[in-house]
């Protein structure tokens, strides 16, 4: 809860005298508050700057280590001070936070450092406020990134292998981390060197060299020196196939590593040289052939192996592939448009190069990207209107939104990782919140269970690890449930009791059942069975009793979805039922005392006493009953 | 062009109204209330100096401009109450407080308040729950004051509650309290009936002293 409220604990304390006319019971008895009223203050020494606050605003938190007893560790009897040995410039900030309730991050401090002083003091860095939020969540993601990048980068190169690891395992770690043997690092470069020769030599075949004696026309290398060619392609073929089949070996998972990009990549690289060799040498089947030989240049992209910004590009290209398709679907409107028009405006004249809007598609992208080439020109002048409005729309179309498209994508780019960052970490925020206020109900479910506790044995108090204001909180809600005559319950068992409601007959037959499974199921029958042997006394006047021991298990795992609360609530009732008679009314002590017998008893011989005992007492005390008087007889 | 500059120039001319008001409403909330002195607040209630200056300490640093708005005051009231919904019964707690009517609460009637509650002879306390009860300030409490106040009550309880709250248990509450309190059985309940009804319930009495040592 924050803090600041303690202040106003006091209060709400006193508003309570507002509900007194309204209770219909007394007001249970408020906790001792041992601590002296006078406030003092403390004297904090952190490295020999002496800081002093007020001991109330310390005690604001109680649950860090400054306001729990915790501080009393570093107690120095002779200077009657508290003294830490840390750093004084962060305290200041720490001790801010008391004051003020917020917590602000120094921006020049280290965020690692910072982290360190609030985990000591007990601080949860989710309290820091809004104005020093931000930075603190950058700085924190920033330090981590760079911490991962660094951890990757001495995991992948300097780590030592494994002393007995396969052959797989070596090969595969040296073909990924070249650097780590000779043997990988002499590889890596002969493939290097391999892949530039093919990607040369695919260029330089198609330059036309010096015709052989005896003919006019020029031949391309590639057909003049066609073995030699060839023996090359056969080579690199070799060297890069060697390559794929060693990679293929060391894989730890074959199946992950032949769908990955690269493997791909070098497949579609040595595929059309094997086809080329399996296929004959006709006429019909060579055009193909050929276009398979556009394939080779593919080998270019193996480089990106050994070239991390190429990676980089890729993976750019990736990820703003949306904003690009945005740009393709613009363009493509645009140019249907323009390419429609610009047809139907030159369809009359004759010798029109715009034959079709496909056609026109041309004249339009060469247009819009301001290119010009000239081959398509219209003539007519509605032709030429629409033209030029068609290239100043280009320059729009394109040149506008290009920068915009770029920036915009690395903007958005971080801008969605960050809110999805935030988004997740709101989950987060909102999860706690919840699990505070769940805190909170717990709390005062096991604060009630302790009364009990205390009411039963007068002197055994046993002082749980809470604080003063969580006595006085927990007390003001007991008087709100007194006032009320309902209460507070959470989720669990508010649900809980609805199905046990619903449940009804049959699970209060198999709960006698299962009282008498052990001395440890004493505590499970805990609320529900009582409750269930209420309903089933009002039943059972005109209903017959059967045993169902497939229900068992129903209310077995009904009590194990109850948790803790109803476990509170049962050890309640176990203690109520062992030997504490205090509720001060003899009914209800009656009603308590017969009620466990039962549970002793045999199944068959369950039976009988516990219908006979119920009703009984039920119609002494039904008035109490139905108007749930005390906390005790209304979890029967 | 010269139609660009000039709507630019419009819409200038425009915003400056606005940000006088901004102005204004900063320098309102700039204005501290300050309490009257500590000795003149010992005389009027019953807290000793120490007490006061605690209690001070503590609504100063809360609320640094003196005084507390009703957002404020629910807000704070309904943490205490996480489970369920606080807002109303901290409306009228916050009219029951607010003695001079002018929608804030200043230190002075916070704590003159607490004095009442804490260190309050009996019938000072039951006259200060009679109006908080009495949500018009008319002297009496009738059937629709004591069934709102009820069911702001319970209200607080919020949703989860053992027995389940059901439609009418307010009403059943309000018709006990009025069988109880209103001597007559004229429909209101005036101060006197009141507090002869608050002194004759034991429980009550009892629950009283209980609360004498809150502070």
């Amino acid at each position: 809860m924050a803090a600041g409220v303690a202040t106003w604990l006091p209060f709400a304390r006193a508003a309570a005298v507002g509900w007194l006319p309204l209770a219909k019971k007394t007001m249970p008895k408020p906790p001792i508050d041992n601590s002296s009223r006078s406030d003092e203050i403390l004297y904090v020494n952190v490295s020999g700057v002496r800081f002093q606050t007020w001991k109330n605003t310390l005690d604001r938190y109680p649950d860090t280590l400054l306001g729990s007893s915790e501080k009393e560790f570093f107690y120095n009897e002779d200077t009657q001070e508290y003294f830490f040995d840390r750093d004084h410039e962060m305290f200041r900030h720490i001790l801010n936070f008391y004051r003020t309730g917020k917590l602000h991050y120094p921006r020049h401090e280290c965020i690692q450092a910072f982290d360190e002083e609030l985990a000591f003091y007990g601080i949860v860095p989710e309290i820091i406020g809004d104005c020093c939020m931000e930075e603190y969540r950058d700085r924190k993601k920033e330090n981590q990134e760079r911490l991962a990048e660094d951890t990757e980068a001495n995991e992948a190169s300097d780590a030592p292998l494994p002393p007995h690891s396969t052959l797989r395992e070596r090969l595969w770690r040296a073909f990924e981390n070249p650097h780590t043997s000779t043997m990988a690092l002499v590889f890596y470069y002969v493939t290097g060197f391999f892949i530039a020769v093919s990607v040369i030599a695919n260029v330089v075949e198609t330059v036309p060299c010096r015709p052989p004696k005896g003919s006019v026309k020029d031949l391309p290398c590639g057909e003049k020196y066609q073995l030699a060619f060839f023996c090359m392609d056969t080579a690199c073929v070799l060297i890069f196939t060697f390559e794929y089949l060693m990679r293929l070996f060391a894989a730890p998972s074959r199946c992950k590593f032949m769908r990955s990009v690269m493997s791909v990549i070098d497949v579609v690289a040595i595929m059309p040289y094997y086809i080329g060799l399996v296929m004959p040498e006709n006429e019909d089947v060579s055009g193909a052939f050929v276009t398979l030989r556009v394939f080779r240049v593919f080998r270019i992209f193996k480089f990106s192996r050994h070239s991390q910004g190429l990676r980089i590009l890729g993976y750019t290209l990736k990820s703003c592939a949306s904003e690009l398709g945005f740009l393709l679907f613009s363009l493509t409107m645009a140019i249907i448009i323009f390419a429609t028009v610009m047809f139907y405006a030159e369809k009359g004249t004759k010798g029109s190069t715009f034959t079709s809007i496909p056609a026109s598609f041309w004249y339009t992208i060469v247009t819009m990207t301001t290119l010009g080439y000239g081959d398509m020109v219209p003539n007519t002048i509605a032709g030429k209107i629409f033209g030029s409005i068609c290239s100043l729309s280009g320059v729009l179309v394109i040149a506008l939104p290009v920068p915009v498209i770029v920036s915009n994508f690395s903007r958005i780019y971080h801008q969605n990782q960050r809110a999805d960052k935030m988004r997740a970490q709101q989950k987060v925020r909102l999860a706690r919140i919840r699990m505070a206020k769940k805190g909170t109900t717990n709390a005062f479910l096991q604060y009630k269970e302790d009364r009990v506790d205390r009411d039963g044995d007068s002197t055994a108090l046993c002082v749980k690890n809470r604080s003063a204001f969580e006595h006085q909180h927990h007390h003001l809600l007991h008087c709100l449930e007194k006032t009320t005559n309902h209460e507070f319950t959470d989720e669990m068992t508010y649900s809980e009791l609805c199905m046990t409601e619903s449940v009804g007959f049959r699970t209060s037959r198999s709960t006698s059942l299962s009282s008498q499974q052990g001395a440890h199921n004493h505590s499970s029958t805990g609320c529900c069975p009582r409750r269930a042997r209420r309903r089933t006394a009002m039943r059972l006047a005109n209903s017959t009793v059967s045993v169902s021991r497939g229900s068992v298990q129903e209310l077995d795992t009904l009590h194990h979805k109850g948790g803790a609360p109803p476990q509170t609530r049962s050890s309640l009732n176990a203690q109520m039922c062992d030997l504490k008679l205090n509720c001060g009314d003899p009914d209800f002590s009656a009603a308590i005392i017969s009620i466990p017998t039962p549970p002793a008893n045999t199944p068959d011989e369950n039976l009988p006493p516990s219908p006979a005992v119920v009703p009984g007492i039920l119609r002494n005390s039904r008035a109490t009953v139905f108007t749930h008087d005390t906390v005790k007889i209304s979890s029967l | 062009m010269g139609a660009v500059v000039g709507t630019l120039t419009m819409q200038t001319k425009q915003r400056r109204p606005s940000r006088d008001k901004i102005d204004d409403e900063l320098e309102m909330t700039m204005v501290c209330h300050r309490p009257e002195g500590l000795d003149q607040l010992e005389a009027q209630t019953n807290f000793t100096k120490p007490e006061l200056q605690i209690l001070y300490r503590g609504f100063k640093n809360e609320c640094p401009s003196g005084v507390v708005n009703e957002e404020t005051f629910k807000h704070i009231y309904a943490q205490f109450f996480p489970h369920g919904d606080a807002s109303m019964y901290a409306h009228y707690l916050f009219n029951a407080f607010d003695t001079t009517k002018n929608g804030s609460i200043k230190f002075r009637d916070f704590v003159m308040g607490l004095s009442t509650l804490l260190r309050g002879t009996l019938r000072e306390k039951l006259e200060w729950t009679f109006h908080l009860y009495d949500i018009n300030r008319d002297g009496y409490i009738n059937r629709e004051e004591m069934t709102e106040i009820v069911r702001a009550i319970y209200d607080m309880m919020g949703k989860y509650t053992y027995p389940a709250l059901k439609g009418d248990v307010p009403q059943q509450h309000v018709d006990a309290f009025f069988q109880k309190m209103d001597k007559n059985k004229d429909g209101v309940v005036t101060l006197d009936e009141f507090i002869i009804a608050c002194q004759e319930d034991e429980t009550m009495m009892r629950s009283m002293q209980l609360f004498e040592n809150v502070m």
